[in-house]
């Protein structure tokens, strides 16, 4: 599989998820965002760039849970929680934040 | 059906590259973590590599994954062992290792270490006492 990215092709795995990270540029959140039918506000990306900054520092996409948990650390109760998280995004904020976000498939989701 | 807890611990016996042992053992462990068990993991033999501090990989071309140890306090795995006779035979001490921490929410995010140095008499009582141990 693959998403055109600003005349680029990028390349993408059964599932959707990029396979080069360093492919990532905010445009691939933004199309990816589109074909599931939403759009992105500054709270989708303060979930985006927290997960890139997780990543960069752990070097794995954090399981859900523990994404809840850290947000609820760094942003607050009002945002570190399921019903929130999954508001933005519908399809799981671990699956779906992290293919926006350029990152694999998160570690420990089941 | 009705969930038990156990009591899981995986022995990393190990150095973390040239085989997929360590990093298997790794991922193994965060995606058990889901699950709701008791988790613990002990380093001991040349496993004690695995989290030394100011890891280099660039020489063999792999990733480095020890950063990802750090992670282990967020999946509520806060328990690591270490064999003190395994360290002193590398010429090693818990100064060498990096410093791994998990926050207690309960204590408002406290820092408190994971990293428990043992003895090998101790470790052979801790191993006994677990319901499930996985040796990588």
């Amino acid at each position: 599989m693959a998403i055109e990215i600003e005349g680029k092709t990028l390349e993408t795995d059964e599932e959707g998820y990029l396979v080069n990270l360093k492919d990532w540029v905010p445009a691939v959140a933004d199309a990816m965002a589109k074909e599931d039918d939403l759009e992105l506000t500054d709270e989708h990306w303060d979930i985006i760039n927290f997960l890139r900054e997780y990543y960069d520092e752990y070097q794995i996409a954090p399981a859900v849970r523990v994404l809840t948990k850290a947000v609820g650390k760094k942003m607050g109760k009002e945002k570190g929680n399921s019903k929130y998280l999954y508001a933005l995004f519908p399809y799981g904020p671990g699956k779906q934040a992290c293919r926006f976000a350029g990152l694999p498939k998160p570690t420990g989701c089941i | 059906m009705a969930e038990q807890i156990k009591n899981f611990l995986y022995l990393n016996r190990r150095a973390p590259y040239g085989t997929i042992y360590a990093w298997e053992s790794l991922e193994v462990v965060l995606i058990g973590a889901a699950f709701d068990q008791k988790v613990s993991l002990a380093f001991l033999d040349d496993g004690v590599f695995q989290i030394v501090k100011g890891q280099d990989t660039k020489g063999v071309e792999m990733k480095n994954f020890s950063p990802t140890y750090s992670a282990l306090g967020d999946y509520d795995v806060n328990q690591l062992y270490v064999e003190r006779e395994s360290l002193e035979e590398r010429g090693l001490s818990i100064d060498d290792l990096m410093h791994l921490t998990w926050e207690d929410e309960d204590e408002d995010w406290a820092e408190k270490d994971s990293i428990r140095v043992v003895s090998r008499a101790e470790l052979a009582r801790i191993i006994e006492q677990q319901d499930v141990v996985f040796s990588f």
